[in-house]
């Protein structure tokens, strides 16, 4: 039986259009991109030029800092434009698709005949080590430095996240060869955190199953590593999203990297929201055309509404997004003295909105969404507020201080270690002084890793 | 709506920079937002915010505030009726409170929000919006009879020196109404103290002439228990009749305006943790702290009025409950962590009993126990933060 683990702090948030358990088919645009600043923490050294024929699987760019870090294009065509900015930075990298979708071959073996420095070579090589992140920091792993652990969560639990049963169901085997890579390539088992009940999870071989049940951030796995095995300093763990394990699984079972991916595409703005088939790097106007509302300005972001990336409509959706989110901009919202408001229609986790009293006695959930913030930035004044949507032992106020502040040492004695952006986005979420935390968090951990490594 | 969001529009480019009015951007730009929600839009991080934010946050306080208010000015036209030995209708004594309360509030908005919006276009930033509840306290916690300069300079003093030198709302140490109060107190202690502030005896523009009856004394009830003889006090009204523990929890007794009735304050308490702005577990230990250090100095206190003043007593008269429920829950100035406020808030109630009890100079000591406690939090905050520092730690070696 496995280790049941409850959390009781954390917020659920009602937001209308959740998927529907069906796959609208396959959407790929022609022209997709690889941007390198969705990897975070890493300096590209790019080794295609304009006109170059790639495959998918083929290197567009290396780590600069480990060079046998490889960056690969998701599809096979030809290299359209390596786009600069300001002192030669990278922005992207353009790839128009042909119809041929070769791949790059790559002499695999079963797992099991395989060492664990064989493993990670392959992963490093086909570019599928970016799916492998780590903390302290939330950065692509170091692959140098072995870890303490290696966590993945079988569920999401932010706002309309997809449901990775029934993403991952019709490839349970490539779900267990990615486990078993995993496993190998750490040293150590893998930490394997459910829901409660019966999931196609709870049979996982070479893991450590444990179900989480809880509000969100239950799901992240930021959280987990906190109950079961938290990061200390000088400790390394390493975490990869339960769907980016397919990617792994598929590499040792096909031996090409198939980035393809079962999306949800979600939000109150999305006229049916479902599941697509489409491809990291994609870009994201195909995939939403003609299934979005009309006549309001729309905020598009891959991932959850939460801890996502805004994408311009004319932008391409990240490799670790699992989702699309479509919300209204609401810039042209004036609202007429609305903190004075009984304002029925918005959410709120304090008791100072009726959303509560709503939402729990009328069952109501269809509360008014849009990119806001709502109010002005001001310094902190409620205490307590982030503790209740955090359920780590680590006392965010006085965190969140020390990185405002920049001390290095208090961050590192208050659990700077264990926490990444994700983990914050819901006291970002309730606070009432609007800090924008998530970004705080991030910078500070760069900070912190500049100084440190 | 769209008329004024239009007249908005139009005249906002003259606030900005480079505007003719730009002096004025941030005096602009708090009406602004006071009157239309911003419509800025997160960059990245989280997509969608929570509807709080401090303006609401602030209303609701003010909310909260206001039976404490309306039965304040009621009760200064009923002192003062009382006083003068005239019967008039319910609506007559409001509206001489009202007359007499309101210059006070408008004196304490003028002056303190003028300053912060001089702060905030000096330094740039928007205008916070603290002062709407520390403007709304300072008028409740001063005798009905302070004259209004000094209600100016001291809310001057205490927005520039307990708020702004430290970086505004949010920042500062103490507690900015009770500085308000605490720099009356020590400035101006010939007026602070004694019998005569606290009812209001002369006419009020030119409303409720009248002299004083005979036998007349304006002294509070504290005021009566710190110079009473014997160790058995009989409380009295302002003109001779006994009083007890119900007309202090109903409040139609002389006092500062808003701390004397429990019951409208107790109002307030309910709107403040129904909506979760103010801590339970600070309010709760404040009323714990005092009850308890009360009851030890009427079991075993020295042979003084105060200390066998009854610990229920204690509760109700003085402000002892105006403070536990608007002053200690502050959260900016109270301790910030889950277990510093049980603490926190025990040591303000005990405290302020132990300064009414053993000092014989101030017969009230709930100000003084909070700002002195206001000093203490970081320090309690410390030692729980230490605690989870160590913890953690102890966390890797034992692995």
């Amino acid at each position: 039986m496995a280790q049941l683990i409850k959390t009781k702090r954390g917020l659920d948030i009602q937001i209308g259009g959740k998927a529907e358990k069906q796959i609208s088919g396959t959407k790929i645009s022609d022209v997709v991109a690889v941007i390198p600043d969705h990897y975070h923490g890493i300096t590209p050294k790019v080794v295609v030029k304009e006109g170059d024929v790639v495959k998918a699987g083929t290197p567009l760019f290396y780590n600069k800092a480990i060079e046998s870090m490889k960056f690969v294009s998701p599809v096979s065509g030809k290299v359209l434009a390596v786009n600069r900015g300001e002192r030669r930075k990278v922005l992207s990298i353009t790839i128009q698709r042909d119809e041929k979708n070769s791949y790059e071959e790559f002499s695999v073996k079963a797992v099991s005949q395989l060492s664990g420095e064989e493993i990670k070579s392959l992963l490093l090589a086909s570019g599928l080590w970016v799916y492998v992140k780590q903390r302290p920091y939330d950065v692509i792993a170091n692959p140098t430095v072995p870890p303490k652990a290696v966590f993945v969560s079988a569920f999401d639990s932010a706002p309309l996240a997809p449901d990775y049963e029934y993403v991952v169901a019709s490839e349970m085997k490539d779900f267990q060869t990615g486990i078993d890579a995993l496993a190998k390539m750490a040293g150590v088992k893998v930490n394997l955190g459910t829901k409660p009940g019966n999931t196609i999870f709870s049979t996982v071989q070479n893991a450590d199953i444990t179900v989480f049940e809880g509000p969100h951030p239950a799901g992240n796995v930021g959280i987990q590593i906190n109950h079961l095995n938290p990061v200390n300093k000088g400790d390394v763990v390493w975490t990869v999203n339960a769907l980016d394990l397919l990617f792994i699984g598929r590499l040792f079972s096909k031996g090409i990297v198939d980035l393809t991916r079962t999306m949800a595409v979600v939000g109150p703005e999305v006229v049916k929201p479902q599941y697509i088939q489409t491809l990291s790097g994609s870009a994201v106007a195909p995939l939403l055309k003609g299934n979005v509302t009309m006549g309001v300005e729309h905020r598009i972001i891959g991932g959850n509404v939460l801890s996502g990336l805004q994408i311009p409509a004319n932008g391409y959706i990240d490799p670790y997004a699992t989702q699309i989110s479509v919300i209204k901009e609401g810039k042209d919202n004036h609202e007429l003295v609305g903190w004075a408001m009984p304002r029925f229609n918005k959410f709120s986790a304090s008791r100072l909105y009726f959303s509560a009293i709503l939402q729990k006695v009328f069952g109501k959930k269809d509360f008014e969404y849009d990119a806001r913030v709502l109010g002005g930035e001001r310094a902190i004044i409620m205490s307590g507020e982030y503790d209740k949507v955090l359920p780590m032992d680590i006392l965010p106020e006085f965190l969140f201080k020390a990185m405002i502040t920049g001390n290095i040492d208090k961050m590192e004695a208050l659990g700077a270690y264990e926490i990444a952006p994700e983990d914050v986005a819901l006291c970002e979420f309730v606070c009432t002084s609007k800090l924008p935390l998530q970004q705080i968090v991030r910078e500070s951990l760069d900070n912190m890793r500049k100084e440190l490594e | 709506m769209n008329a004024l969001r239009n007249l908005v529009d139009k005249v906002k480019p003259h606030f900005e920079k480079g505007g003719k009015l730009e002096k004025f951007h941030s005096v602009f730009d708090g009406f602004e937002t006071f009157l239309f929600v911003p419509n800025t839009t997160s960059k990245n991080g989280t997509h969608i915010h929570d509807a709080v934010d401090s303006k609401r946050t602030m209303i609701v306080v003010v909310l909260g505030l206001v039976p404490a208010l309306l039965f304040g000015m009621y009760n200064v036209g009923y002192q003062h009726f009382l006083a003068i030995g005239q019967s008039v209708g319910f609506w007559e004594m409001f509206f001489f409170g009202a007359l007499a309360v309101l210059p006070l509030v408008v004196v304490s908005y003028v002056v303190g929000l003028g300053i912060e919006f001089i702060v905030a276009q000096i330094k740039g930033h928007e205008i916070q919006e603290g002062f709407l509840v520390s403007g709304f306290l300072i008028p409740l916690i001063v005798p009905v009879d302070t004259p209004l300069w000094m209600v100016a300079v001291a809310t001057a003093f205490a927005v520039i020196f307990a708020k702004e030198v430290f970086g505004g709302t949010g920042m500062n140490i103490f507690n900015v109404a009770l500085v308000t109060r605490a720099f009356l107190f020590f400035a101006y202690p010939t007026f602070m103290s004694g019998d005569v502030v606290w009812v209001r005896t002369a006419s009020t523009f030119g409303l409720g002439a009248g002299s004083v009856v005979d036998g007349y004394s304006g002294a509070t009830a504290l005021g009566q228990v710190a110079t009473a003889t014997t160790q058995n006090v009989d409380l009295v009204n302002t003109v001779g009749n006994p009083i007890g523990f119900m007309d202090g929890f109903l409040g139609l007794i002389p006092g500062s305006v808003g701390e004397t009735s429990a019951l409208a304050i107790l109002i307030g308490a309910v709107i403040l943790l129904i909506t979760g702005v103010a801590s339970w577990k600070t309010m709760f230990s404040v009323f714990a702290g005092g009850a308890l250090m009360a009851w030890v100095f009427n079991v075993a206190g020295p042979d003084t009025a105060a200390a066998h003043f009854p610990w229920y007593n204690h509760l109700v008269f003085g402000g002892f409950a105006f403070g536990a429920v608007f002053m200690a829950t502050d959260p900016v100035t109270s301790s910030r962590t889950e277990t510093g406020k049980w603490i926190y808030g025990f040591l303000i109630g005990a405290m302020a009993i132990i300064i009414r009890v053993l000092n014989p100079g101030y017969p009230e000591g709930m100000m003084l126990a909070i700002l002195l406690m206001n000093i203490f939090a970081p320090l309690i905050d410390y030692y729980v933060v230490d605690a989870n520092i160590k913890r953690r730690l102890k966390r890797a070696v034992t692995k």
